[in-house]
């Protein structure tokens, strides 16, 4: 019995998590723009700074008419948002906050593998919205969608299989546990491939040109509307989490810190996961859009080449310090 | 070669640990499937429903839209496709090696083994950035 209210009781952590994480992300983005911006951003809904602006958002999409093109694949158009949506759900249960049993969701023993592959699957929420509108500005999200994919898949694998070289094991809590100081300006390339490769599946701005909303309206996602356009817009903000959290625990030592290993360590891994949202936001307010194209070319000639250095760099002093 | 680290014993518990922490994420999945079907429930009985043929037309930024909206378009970036198989192939055997290789027992030799890897993927990139194919069609 007792096994079983703790399965829930970290389903439902999990699961506030999921809802909750996303929105202070949010939040902060509308603030942070602004002010970089020289805006003050919402102020109005909640009464203190617009706190409750993303609740007013909410309300607002939840009593919109949801509207299916005529000329849409109408079923396929219907799953899509889910279908992005919930593969993050599912990430989030197996990122550690600490050490331990206790400070994870469920600890799944092929941790970095599973993360990998469940987040992969998301895409396909936004190939299926993007072939199901039957609308060109879709399609073409979609397929610069499909491109992209090509473009950060491979160097994020590479960085990824770079520090489980370095820790000997698959796990995350495993690699975070594995950590040392010195980790970080050993896999330093690493890291940044992966947050760089990251930033283009969430197709998030300087790699946002998916959606592009100057060209393609707002790419695969045109058509949607209310609940299901919330359910999008909740998957980007839930993958930034989720981006950030692994990258955390990969390669920024997880709740490894100068003072408060035991006991305060899921501090750590959190405020890393913020400092890395910030840095999210940052890069949107400051570099304009590549094309995609670009986007490709980088990856293939800069990045797939930096992650296999970075591999030949770990297994080199892996095997001479063991 | 190392001894086979799991004995029988042993064996069935990590076996049985393996299959509670998936049968988690199932529940998990459930949850989130449930979730999305309360939303999607609940959203059909708060919003208006007032469809009329012009809402429900393709957008195409306020005009008529021109042709069929599965319209014909050009992949420029199938040889990447081919590219990106190929590569991301490879790299699956990665992890599964990345727990194992450092063990002393095998010395140097899955460094070279490392390297072998890693020189063949090189070559290839390299030559299709010879081919030029690195660029868009």
């Amino acid at each position: 019995m007792n096994d079983v209210l703790d399965v829930a009781l970290r389903l439902l952590v999990v699961f506030v998590v999921f809802l909750v994480l996303p929105l202070v992300v949010g939040q902060t983005e509308h603030k942070v723009m602004a002010h970089m911006q020289g805006r003050l951003g919402p102020m109005y809904a909640g009464g203190f700074h617009g706190w409750a602006q993303l609740v007013a958002d909410g309300v607002k999409f939840a009593q919109k008419e949801d509207v299916v093109p005529e000329g849409a694949d109408r079923r396929i158009f219907q799953l899509a948002p889910a279908v992005a949506l919930l593969p993050y759900l599912l990430v989030v249960l197996a990122i550690p906050v600490g050490p331990g049993e206790g400070a994870v969701g469920q600890a799944v023993d092929a941790g970095i593998f599973f993360a990998l592959a469940v987040m992969g699957v998301g895409v396909l929420g936004s190939l299926m919205a993007g072939w199901a509108s039957a609308n060109k500005f879709s399609l073409l999200g979609g397929l610069r969608t499909a491109a992209q994919l090509l473009a950060y898949e491979l160097p994020m694998l590479l960085a990824a299989a770079s520090v489980a070289m370095a820790a000997g094991t698959v796990s995350l809590t495993g690699i975070a546990d594995a950590f040392e100081w010195w980790w970080l300006p050993w896999q330093i390339v690493g890291a940044l491939v992966f947050f760089v490769a990251g930033l283009a599946e969430l197709q998030r701005p300087p790699f946002d040109m998916p959606v592009a909303d100057s060209e393609i309206i707002f790419g695969a996602y045109t058509e949607y509307t209310g609940l299901r356009f919330a359910l999008f817009l909740l998957a980007e903000y839930a993958g930034i989490v989720v981006l950030c959290g692994l990258t955390t625990v990969l390669f920024l030592g997880g709740w490894h810190g100068p003072w408060g290993a035991d006991g305060l360590g899921w501090v750590w891994t959190l405020l890393k996961t913020a400092v890395l949202a910030f840095v999210v936001i940052w890069l949107r307010v400051t570099y304009p859009r590549l094309r995609e194209d670009q986007l490709q070319k980088l990856s293939w000639t800069l990045l797939v080449p930096l992650a296999l250095a970075q591999i030949a760099l770990t297994g080199i002093v892996k095997v001479v310090i063991s | 070669m190392p001894e086979p680290t799991v004995v029988t014993g042993t064996g069935t518990v990590v076996a049985a640990d393996h299959f509670q922490s998936y049968s988690v994420v199932g529940l998990l999945a459930a949850v989130g499937v449930l979730f999305v079907a309360f939303a999607f429930g609940a959203g059909r009985l708060l919003r208006p429903v007032v469809p009329t043929p012009e809402k429900l037309m393709t957008y195409e930024c306020g005009v008529d839209p021109v042709g069929d909206g599965w319209a014909h378009t050009q992949v420029r970036y199938y040889v990447y496709a081919f590219l990106y198989v190929i590569f991301a192939v490879d790299s699956i055997f990665l992890f599964p090696w990345a727990t194992v290789f450092a063990d002393p027992r095998y010395g140097a030799a899955t460094l070279v083994e490392m390297f072998v890897f890693l020189g063949f993927l090189a070559v290839g990139l390299l030559y299709a950035y010879k081919k030029g194919v690195l660029t868009w069609t």
